[in-house]
């Protein structure tokens, strides 16, 4: 157990003040002393801070040093019991011992004294807060505490942390120099400092407070003071002001230009009106890039950094938001706020020949008159009108000029601007205003939405509906237009198989909405894909369903043909890949390989997509066996004599069966009286019945295209290396039972194949020889502290390293000194021993001695 | 046994009735023996008319002669005349036993009848009943057991319900799958199915020998059906499933060593199947089940070679699907087939890409060519003879070949010629129509065709085609996950893929019949 014995009579510890550097001065002057080091190189500018040196001084200094700490520590080592005495001043040299008494005794005293106050209740005290009286406080003499007061709580005095957290010693140190004398050789106790600070901070505060409140004071003084001879200023307060005010610009003036000058609109310079052979040669350059750019995918590494190439955007643009896409498309220009007339006036002049043009000439007869009557003739005219643009109608009459998207609209398409008109135009206008449309048109939310509304119209109609509603429903005009159009366009796509898929198939009307399909394709090539996959992917899955189940599928319908024709149109087939066309290839192969041909009808889809199939592939040349594969089983079809033949027809057609004879010609004479016309894409979806003479003219039809197909199909792959083999089996067949159909097909197949050379590996860039000139570099000097948190680290890391250093050094001067200590204790403990020994030897002689003489003394 | 009073009478009021009626009679025959003559109209109701009564009365006999079968009041034993029933002195008891035996044997001939009847209802209902009886009949066998010392199987019952059941179940007329289905259940049964493939057997034997050989479709399509069903355990120890369970420990009876037998029995049944002219349908469908179904259960597989190697011979799908099962003979039971290569070289046309089993002939020809002791002529020529198969093959069938040919180079570092051969041009030496491999100088030729194929439309297939401008790496492609590629999950591919941006086609369209490359319109017509 360790036990301390403190000394306690006296309450205050007695803490030596550290003799700093008290015997400094005298040594340095001392040469023998200085140790000059030596220096090898003379840095300019490098201060040294170990030049000189006192070795004898130091050594002597940390021996001392050790002997106050280390060796008082040592001593105590095993030692359970220390004694540390806590009487006052008793370390204390500078007071001789009559005054230690004194003191002693006077505090003694003192203390006594303390103690029974604790237990004297009688005496009042007076309660404070703050320094200042609770009683008086209770008065409430209100003063508005601001809130500096928290403020100035905040800051801590470097005197106050030091006390907290520093220790008392230096606060000690500098107080006894800076205090009065008799403080000095009167050390305080740390909490006697400790009591100071808090009643000096309560003082400071006090004073604040008190400061604080004659502020106030003087504030509502001088405010009533103000009160009283304000209505004496009151009229004279405007002129104050205005002088206020000429002060002021007269400062801001030369800022204001600045500023002005800096945020003026620069003077753009104008675009320059472009010649015909410039905007030529502009296009031209468009579309060279963008064929470059086709080019680039096609084979297929420029995958990923394909831009999206805003691709639509003609020279005669305005960046108004709108797209042209066809010469009949009205296209909406605004100059200077107005909208452009005199473009209105030339599409009134290319539609001339419509019903619509017609019908906004009658319009003109009452130019003069305010723009709601003429959509109040409008609307008595329109007897197809629906309620909705009905009710539009009459909010137009009652003259309320809504600004939205669709009025403004309104009111722009049928501006006026008359060009002569001839009777006779007129005549046919009044006509065609029966069957007048609406200027504006919603969005359709739904698909039969999309088909209440174009339904019962004719093709050209139901394209200037549709074009309509894409202008009043362009996505610059509101927010939801956007989300409208994209479904509109899935819509339409389901309204053109629809069209495709009725009997009979309505392939114009198809045809005039491919413009307007389009457009919303370059609107939004997004939401577009997303609807022709989703199609393709239905039809696709659909399809594969029913081989699973019965093996095989009959031919895709007419609308899945005009759906892969409209793919061909909106999207690029020469794509290396491409999220649709790559797709739209597989669906193509799949009804090429999979699909029974079982009819004529069969016959032309097979044909359509063969077309459909060479359009996609006709680009970019790529081979597409299953394309040629189909034509060879067409032709197979031909053939009356099956047998002996020098080639195999695959899936989906059979070497022999029913329905192998579907193109053979029942009259061999009827060729005579045929002649070359286009078939009509309706037969694919339903053959009218026909005389045998009719169909063996269709059959002719169908094997001239097959041919055509075939020749076109030579001319796109004569450069493949296997031109010859894929072609063989055609080539066969042709020689063998109709040599003298195509005689142009069998020349450019030829009988050998081609000579090739042998295929080789890619040569390969040879790996080059080692090296061995040094590699240099540059950029020297930066390799550490590059950064600051670098500059810190190493700091750091260089200043651990130097304190590790110092530290051993010091923990192995340690043990030496300890070691030195040691063997001192135990040679002075020899030595005591050793005249110890020498003593008792000595007190033995003496006695023996003495004993002797008188031993010879009683002898004598 | 006081005659039943209204035994006579027809209940003619509705046709719920007959319900009432029935569960009225059966419940007084099992209660009382006095009113045991109800039974006769229990039994006439299986003759009726009407589907439904015909069954709800399976049902009640059922009921009633298995409660009988429990009670143990059928006659045991001999049975005698039911003339000489009343001269006999025997007790009342006894007399009760036998005129219910004989009606039991009424009922069980009625029943075999009603299996012929054109209601799939209540042929179901009947093979139940019977089937129950046969049970039952196990259970309590109506043999005295001292005269029987061997495993007792209610054989007179059952060879003669089997032998008409299997007549019926393999009708010549009628397709009768539904049923078969129905009975698997009782194929489960050990017995029950030894007993059917012997009578199975007897009965191919009888019909195909009276038909000639000539090719009977509905009846080789039932036997199909029926012999597809039967599954003979894999070990003999599993063979413990039984419909007829007796107390009697049959484990040390000398008939119970069943599963030779059993195998015996199956691999004779198949065999005899199989050797009648089948039509080609039935070819594949046995084709596609033999390796797994039929082959492992057979004691002797390599008596199939004759069936096989003719199915081989015949060409086309079937002998694609014929190699599952020659392969397994040549590679588990030591077969030796001359000429295994050259005839698979033989069937190499372009119809291998478009058939249904495509992905087992591809699994099935890369087990044949992974022998890297080939010669490299044979493996340079069956390269050579897919690759130019290839130019007329779809992408998904080009997905497998493509790496498929990489891999057989990989494996042949001889045949490497074909993809690299610094020499001047000539002409491809290759002779497509030789059908001999060693022939046709497909070591001396090169892959120009796969160079072709580079230029394919579809993406993938075009990578796959590069792959030979390199020296190729030493790791083989896995072909096993392309096998079962369809084109449609080839297409989702494409349509699942995220992709940041679409090009779109920058000359705008006007017209549908309308594009700068425009072939559809120089051929059709809108109108």
């Amino acid at each position: 157990i360790n036990k301390t014995i403190i000394v306690h009579q006296l309450v205050f510890c007695a803490v030596p003040l550290p003799a700093a550097g008290g015997d400094h001065h005298p040594i340095s002057k001392n040469p023998f002393e200085v140790k000059i080091n030596r220096k090898k190189f003379d840095v300019l500018g490098r201060k040294s801070k170990h030049d000189v040196g006192l070795p004898g001084v130091s050594r002597s200094r940390a021996i001392q040093k050790r002997k106050d700490t280390l060796l008082k520590e040592f001593r105590l080592k095993d030692k359970n019991n220390t004694f540390i005495d806590r009487r006052f001043g008793e370390y204390d040299s500078k007071l001789t011992p009559e005054e230690k008494i004194l003191q002693r005794f006077t505090l003694e005293r003192q203390r006594t004294q303390d103690r029974k106050d604790m237990y004297n209740l009688n005496e009042e005290e007076e309660l404070t807060h703050y320094g200042q009286s609770l009683a008086e406080m209770e008065k409430m003499t209100d003063v508005i505490d601001s809130d500096s007061d928290s403020e100035e709580k905040g800051l801590l005095s470097a005197e106050l942390t030091a006390t907290h957290f520093g220790g008392g010693g230096g606060l000690l140190r500098k107080k006894s120099a800076g205090d009065d004398e008799e403080e000095e050789h009167k050390p305080r106790s740390r909490q006697e400092l400790i009591e100071e600070l808090i009643i000096k901070s309560k003082q400071e505060k006090r004073e604040r407070q008190t400061q604080k409140e004659e502020a106030q004071e003087l504030t509502e003084k001088l405010d009533q003071e103000w009160k009283s001879i304000q209505n004496l200023l009151a009229h004279k307060t405007p002129k104050a002001e205005r002088t206020d005010e000429t002060d002021k610009p007269k400062l801001d003036q030369y800022d204001m230009m600045v500023r002005e000058l800096g945020f003026e609109m620069k003077a753009q310079p104008s675009e320059k009106l472009k010649s015909a052979e410039e905007l030529a040669r502009e296009e031209r350059q468009r579309l060279q890039t963008l064929e470059a750019d086709r080019l680039k995918r096609m084979m297929g590494d420029a995958e990923e950094d394909a831009v999206q190439t805003n691709t639509h955007i003609s020279a005669d643009d305005m960046n108004d938001g709108f797209i042209l896409d066809g010469d009949d498309r009205k296209t909406l220009a605004y100059k200077d706020g107005k909208w452009n007339i005199e473009g209105e006036e030339e599409e009134k002049e290319d539609e001339d020949g419509d019903e619509e043009g017609g019908e906004e000439e009658e319009e003109e007869d009452d130019e003069d008159d305010a723009e709601g009557e003429e959509d109040d003739e409008e609307g008595e005219d329109d007897d197809e009108d629906d309620a909705d643009e009905d009710h539009c109608d009459l909010q137009s009459d009652e003259g309320s000029e809504d600004e939205d998207g669709q009025g403004a609209e309104e009111e722009q398409v049928c501006a006026e601007e008359p060009p002569a008109v001839s009777e006779e135009q007129k005549k046919a206008a009044q006509e065609a205003a029966k069957a007048e449309l609406p200027y504006t048109f919603p969005a359709p939310e739904s698909y039969s939405d999309l088909k209440q509304l174009l339904q019962g119209h004719g093709s050209e109609q139901q394209r200037l509906i549709l074009d309509r509603t894409l202008k009043c429903n362009h996505p610059s005009l509101s927010a939801g237009n956007k989300a409208k159009l994209q479904k509109l366009f899935g819509f339409l796509l389901e309204y053109v198989g629809d069209l495709a898929t009725q009997n009979p198939p309505d392939l114009r009307t198809v045809s005039a909405l491919i413009p307007q399909i389009c457009g919303l394709c370059q609107m939004f090539p997004e939401a577009a894909c997303k609807a022709v996959q989703t199609l393709l992917s239905d039809s696709g899955h659909s399809m594969e369903e029913t081989l699973e189940v019965k093996g095989r599928a009959p031919m895709p319908d007419l609308d899945m043909l005009v759906l892969l024709k409209i793919t061909a149109l909106l999207f690029p087939s020469s794509d290396f890949r491409h999220p649709v066309t790559t797709p739209a290839f597989l669906f193509l192969s799949q009804a090429l390989t999979r699909c029974a041909v079982v009819s004529l009808e069969d016959v032309c889809k097979g044909l359509v997509l063969c077309c459909l199939a060479l359009e996609y592939v006709s680009l970019s040349q790529r081979i597409f066996p299953e394309l040629l594969n189909f034509l060879l089983g067409l032709l197979h079809l031909t053939v009356s004599d099956k047998h002996n033949m020098g080639y195999t027809v695959v899936s989906p057609f059979r070497r022999q069966g029913k329905s192998c004879d579907l193109l053979v010609l029942k009259d061999p004479n009827v060729s005579h009286s045929w002649n070359r016309k286009p078939i009509s894409l309706q037969t694919a979806h339903r053959l009218p019945a026909q005389s045998p003479v009719e169909r063996d003219h269709y059959r002719l039809s169908l094997i001239d295209s097959c041919l055509d197909l075939v020749k076109r199909c030579t001319w796109l792959y004569k450069d493949l290396p296997s031109y010859a083999h894929i072609f063989q089996p055609i080539r066969a067949l042709l020689l063998k039972h109709l040599p003298d159909l195509h005689r142009e097909i069998l020349d450019a197949i030829p009988e050998k194949p081609s000579q090739h050379a042998p295929l080789v590996f890619k040569k390969k860039k040879p790996i080059p020889l080692k090296l061995f000139t040094p590699k240099i570099v540059l950029d020297y000097g930066k390799k550490r502290g590059n950064t600051k948190e670098e500059k810190e680290r190493e700091r750091l890391k260089h200043k651990y390293k130097r304190e590790f250093k110092g530290a051993l050094r010091e923990i192995r001067k340690d043990t030496r000194f300890l070691a030195r200590e040691k063997l001192s204790d135990v040679m002075s403990r020899d030595a005591e021993r050793k005249r110890k020994v020498k003593e008792l030897y000595g007190s033995l002689a003496t006695q023996e001695g003495e004993w002797k003489a008188l031993k010879r003394k009683n002898r004598k | 046994m006081a005659p039943s009073t209204d035994s006579n009478v027809k209940d003619e009021n509705s046709q719920v009735s007959y319900k009432k009626d029935i569960n009225t009679k059966t419940g007084r025959i099992l209660q009382n023996k006095k009113h045991s003559n109800d039974i006769f109209d229990v039994i006439e109701y299986l003759q009726s008319e009407k589907d439904k009564e015909i069954i709800f009365a399976t049902n009640a006999c059922k009921r009633v002669f298995c409660q009988l079968f429990y009670r143990g009041d059928l006659y045991v034993g001999d049975l005698p005349q039911e003339e000489e029933l009343m001269s006999g002195d025997r007790s009342a008891e006894e007399k009760y036993r036998i005129f219910m035996r004989h009606r039991y044997n009424n009922c069980v001939e009625l029943l075999l009848e009603n299996m012929g009847h054109e209601a799939f209802q209540v042929k179901e209902a009947s093979l139940c009943a019977l089937m129950k009886f046969v049970e039952a009949e196990g259970k309590h066998p109506l043999q005295n057991l001292d005269l029987i010392e061997h495993y007792i199987f209610p054989r007179d019952l059952f060879l003669s319900c089997t032998q008409t059941l299997v007549e019926h179940l393999l009708s010549t007329e009628e397709d009768m799958s539904l049923l078969i289905s129905r009975f698997q259940e009782f194929l489960e049964m050990d017995d029950v199915r030894y007993y059917v493939m012997s009578s199975v057997r007897d009965n191919i034997y009888r019909v195909m020998g009276r038909n000639k050989k000539a090719v009977i479709p509905v009846y080789q399509n039932n036997v199909y059906t029926l012999l597809s069903n039967i599954n003979v355990p894999s070990q003999g120890s599993k063979i413990k499933h039984f419909l007829v369970k007796q107390a009697c420990k049959f484990a040390l009876l000398p008939w119970y060593c069943p599963y030779k037998e059993h195998k015996r029995a199956f691999e004779q049944m198949w065999l005899l199947f199989l050797k009648f002219k089948l039509p080609s349908s039935m070819y594949k469908k046995i084709l596609v089940i033999l390796h797994e179904s039929i082959m492992p259960q057979m004691s002797d597989p390599t008596l199939l070679i004759d069936f096989l190697s003719a199915a081989y011979d015949i060409g086309g799908a079937i002998s694609l699907l014929a190699l599952n099962g020659l392969f397994i003979l040549i590679h588990k039971h030591n077969l030796d087939y001359p000429d295994f290569y050259k005839k698979l070289y033989s069937l190499l046309d372009p119809s291998i890409f478009h058939v249904k089993y495509r992905a087992r002939f591809f699994h099935l020809v890369n087990i044949f060519l992974s022998s890297t002791h080939l010669p490299a002529y044979l493996v340079a020529a069956f390269v050579k003879r897919f690759a130019r198969l290839s130019l007329t093959a779809p992408p998904t069938a080009l997905l497998i070949l493509l790496p498929f040919i990489c891999n057989l180079i990989r494996r042949h570092p001889s045949c490497r010629v074909l993809i690299h051969r610094p020499s001047a041009p000539c002409d491809d030496p290759y002779v497509m129509e030789e059908e001999d491999p060693a022939q046709c100088h497909a070591l001396e030729s090169s892959l120009w065709e796969i160079k072709t194929l580079q230029k394919h439309y579809h993406p993938d297939v075009a990578k796959a085609a590069m792959k030979i401008n390199e020296p190729l790496t030493e790791q083989e492609e896995e072909i096993s996950e392309v096998l079962e590629l369809s084109t449609f999950e080839l297409m989702e591919r494409d349509l699942k893929a995220e992709r940041k941006t679409i090009p779109l086609e920058f000359d705008t369209a006007t017209e549908l019949l309308k594009s700068p490359r425009e072939v559809l319109g120089v051929h059709f017509s809108l109108e």
